[in-house]
């Protein structure tokens, strides 16, 4: 490798709250952050509870420059989320963007690039219905040529630009202001780790010191949450459940996983360009590789095999052996076919050790954050390394392994390694 | 050292064909497909015409159907695309082919959004001044369908190509909107160039002809309202442009090392030597005045491809020979995108013929951009550029070689490309006639 990749700042966007912290102190505790839906109401659908963030954790228009504020009016959610996760990773990184912080800027606009991984973004079903009803006839019925006429004008004329997955990226580019390549990666629960492979490309290539990275979604809303559970995806659960344990990784009682909202952002930075400015080294990305599952069911396609060839992939970038890794963060959605793609494949690739090697659990205390899924994955396994343990328990920790399968079937196997800081 | 790149197999399905020969014998004709929309009833729409794919059956294209369920209609235009690229590159007919080192990577948006479930079930629960969340759901478990509502993610065609041939390497899908498919292209090549696979299909596919699509570029005023007179709707760098014309489909490449290439005596196309990407970083709307985003990309894949803009070659010629041109024929787009050629190429840019076939062919978004290196490729093979049409007004702002309404003889060895997405994602690849 040209160039060795560090990440110098972490910013997971959960449930449990903005930042590393309050979302390590919860996985310590044993807390989750999966309550009762406030977003809609949850009552009679199959799942009352997710894992969202309150609504009172930030305010979008205080975290923005006061000159962009006036945006804010045309973010989604998911826009939301990833510019609050992604102010929280520079300061995490002590680095002065154009958008971020007093003093002098620490990186050139055009050294720094941006990729953040995004779902299909909904539309709100309020907005539309709204402008939907004035296309209403007497009886009614919906009237598409009132619709084509008059019916549209009742939309924001910049309706669309809400939705865009992209938005994500353009947002937070324009905050930032960085100029170099950016990209949206729109592969479900592998989008994080797949636009952190493009990061890591981008410097090693050298088209940029650092870069923002991960990803965000929100699907705690009706249409996109009603996608996932009439594809089966979602828990069963009565509001008298305990939240804390409705998802159960790797159970034999795994009876489905519970939507989260979120992600992170993290800063990738070259190596070289980190220790330069004194950046905290928190972990070292040592080997990275992708591949895709064969499967003729897109919603549980997680073949033990390909995910087993992206972890020993990983691991020959890395020049690592399976007794190497310390510790592996998996996805565990509790989604039984996909639990048990991600269990074979570290089965394949690290033989016997798999079932011996600390797993780290997220998704009980957030819920799967889908796009977002991996970024908090990987601030949760870059925080294992910077403090030497895994919630829990004191770990001594070298090599800590991040896998991802998505609905679809992109699996990526991610080696970070002990940086100086950690 | 890294990899050279090249080309090997090319496919895609258009509003003007289904396969590359016809294709190209109309763009060369400077004919269109602009017709009214026949998918919905947009008869009352500001916009009621578009570039349509028709007569297209994606069965043809797979080996069985069945395994494909029922596609949304951009995994069903990317089987086809794909098909071809995997056939002319003669890849399917190699027995020891590792599946493991052929990737994907395209520039996907996502399938037709169900509009009418959509209105059924939130007209349904609306009480006053919101949707009743529980209606809303009971009204949807009637209205919308599950699988149609899978089938329309942006990452199904990733899924469904890597399944029809079983391709197992890395795999992403990127989704930057009018950039996209440029941008996949570009990345496929670092791929490549890195070394971690040997052959990428790449390129992209979309279709926003359904009633929230032309909706919402209508709402922003990007799509031409010229009802009276459609056929001339796309008029790229004329004075009277009024916005761009929906396509659709989906174009891909086969992509290759050349060592992996020569090593199976597979023809070879061209050679991809130059990617730039960058981020307008501006504002959400408006491009940056003088293009900084656009410029930053082109420079950066000329300077990849060791391509000085502003010298001359051996022939007295500029080096870059033909510039496939975003073109939207918004009065943006074609103004800022001008003034970022000249700003690269100093004098020498009005040397240089640039066109854009979204006159002819629309704007296939996220696809646009692949369908566009396609046809770079036939013009170096052919040495004919397709010209710009309904350029019979040009604006006199623009002072470009735009090729205006019939297509050109001329020695083309190097092309450059440009896709500029919505949202400020950049991108420029450059193309060269395979020379050792």
């Amino acid at each position: 490798m040209t160039h060795k990749v560090a990440i110098t700042g972490i910013a997971p966007i959960t449930a449990l709250g903005i930042g590393i912290d309050p979302l390590w102190r919860a996985l310590e505790d044993g807390r989750t952050g999966i309550r009762r839906l406030e977003s809609f109401d949850g009552d009679g659908w199959g799942c009352p509870f997710g894992g969202e963030l309150p609504a009172d954790e930030f305010s979008i228009r205080k975290i923005v420059p006061k000159h962009y504020r006036k945006a804010t009016k045309v973010m989604c959610r998911d826009v939301e989320l990833a510019v609050a996760a992604a102010a929280a990773a520079t300061v995490d990184a002590g680095l002065t963007t154009a958008g971020s912080g007093e003093g002098d800027i620490t990186i050139p606009p055009d050294r720094m690039g941006c990729h953040i991984g995004a779902g299909l973004i909904c539309a709100d079903v309020n907005e539309l219905g709204a402008a939907l009803v004035t296309s209403q006839d007497e009886d009614g019925e919906f009237d598409l040529h009132h619709w084509g006429q008059v019916g549209i004008e009742n939309l924001t004329p910049l309706w669309l630009l809400k939705y865009l997955p992209n938005m994500l990226a353009c947002h937070v580019t324009i905050v930032h202001d960085c100029q170099g390549p950016s990209n949206t990666v729109t592969c479900w629960e592998s989008s994080s780790s797949l636009s952190l492979a493009e990061s890591m490309r981008v410097i090693q290539r050298g088209a940029a010191d650092a870069c923002l990275t991960g990803g965000v979604e929100s699907r705690l809303n009706v249409l996109a949450t009603w996608r996932q559970e009439c594809a089966g995806r979602i828990i069963d659960a009565s509001p008298d459940d305990d939240p804390a344990s409705l998802v159960r990784p790797f159970a034999s009682d795994a009876a489905g996983t519970v939507l989260g909202e979120g992600g992170g952002i993290l800063v990738l930075e070259s190596l070289e360009h980190a220790q330069r400015r004194g950046g905290s080294i928190k972990a070292i990305v040592s080997g990275l590789a992708c591949t895709q599952s064969i499967d003729d069911n897109v919603l549980t396609a997680a073949s033990a095999e390909s995910i087993g060839d992206a972890i020993s992939l990983a691991l020959a970038r890395a020049n690592l052996e399976p007794k190497d890794i310390d510790a592996v963060v998996p996805m565990g959605l509790g989604i039984t076919a996909i639990d048990a793609g991600e269990l074979g494949g570290l089965r394949i690739a690290l033989g016997e050790r798999a079932d011996s090697i600390p797993r780290v659990l997220i998704t009980p205390a957030t819920g799967n954050c889908c796009a977002g899924h991996g970024a908090v994955q990987l601030a949760v396994a870059t925080q294992c390394l910077v403090n030497q343990r895994i919630p829990g328990a004191s770990c001594d920790l070298s090599h800590v392994l991040v896998i991802t399968a998505s609905q679809g079937g992109q699996n990526t196997a991610t080696i970070l390694s002990r940086g100086a800081s950690s | 050292m890294t990899c050279r790149v090249v080309v090997t197999g090319v496919g895609w399905i258009t509003p003007m064909g289904h396969d590359i020969d016809s294709v190209w014998k109309r763009l060369v004709a400077g004919e269109t497909a602009v017709a009214p929309i026949d998918r919905f009833d947009a008869t009352t729409f500001p916009t009621n015409f578009a570039n349509q794919v028709r007569d297209y059956d994606w069965t043809q294209y797979v080996d069985d159907s069945s395994r494909h369920g029922t596609p949304g209609m951009h995994t069903a235009f990317a089987l086809g695309a794909a098909r071809q690229a995997w056939e002319a590159s003669g890849l399917g007919a190699m027995k020891s082919l590792d599946r493991r080192r052929c990737g994907l990577y395209l520039g996907s948006g996502e399938g037709v959004l169900d509009f009418d479930s959509y209105q059924r079930t939130s007209l349904s629960a609306w009480k006053g001044e919101s949707v009743n969340d529980r209606e809303w759901l009971e009204a949807a478990k009637n209205h919308i369908s599950c699988t149609y509502e899978v089938a329309q993610e942006p990452n199904e065609p990733l899924t469904h190509i890597a399944r029809e041939f079983g391709l197992r390497g890395p795999a992403f899908n990127c989704l930057t909107a009018c950039a996209a498919s440029t941008q996949a292209i570009g990345e496929a090549c670092d791929i490549l160039m890195r070394g971690d696979a040997d052959v990428m299909l790449s390129g992209g596919t979309h279709t926003m002809l359904h009633v929230l699509g032309i909706t919402g570029f209508n709402r922003l005023t990007a799509l031409s309202t010229r009802s009276d007179d459609p056929t001339h709707a796309s008029r790229p760098f004329s004075r009277t442009r009024d916005g761009f014309v929906m396509g659709e489909g989906s174009g891909v490449i086969t992509l290759e090392t050349l060592k992996h290439a020569e090593s199976r005596g597979a023809t070879i196309l061209a050679e991809i030597t130059g990617y730039g990407s960058s981020a307008d970083a501006y504002r959400i709307t408006d491009l940056h005045p003088e293009g900084r985003g656009p410029a930053a990309a082109m420079h950066a894949a000329l300077s990849q491809a060791g391509i000085d803009p502003k010298a001359d070659g051996p022939d007295g010629r500029p080096h870059v020979h033909y510039i496939s041109a975003h073109g939207t024929s918004t009065q943006e787009n074609d103004s800022i995108e001008t003034a970022a050629v000249k700003n690269v190429f100093g004098a020498n840019a009005p040397r240089i013929p640039m066109t854009s076939i979204k006159s002819m062919m629309g704007h296939l978004i996220c696809a646009a951009g692949a369908v566009e290196l396609i046809t770079c490729l036939l013009i170096m093979r052919n040495n004919i550029i397709p010209p710009t049409t309904n350029l019979a007004d040009p604006d006199p702002e623009l002072d470009l070689d735009y090729v205006p309404n019939t297509a050109r003889e001329v020695n083309v060895d190097v092309c450059l490309s440009n896709s500029f997405g919505f949202g400020g994602q950049n991108d420029t690849v450059i193309a060269q006639t395979f020379t050792e």
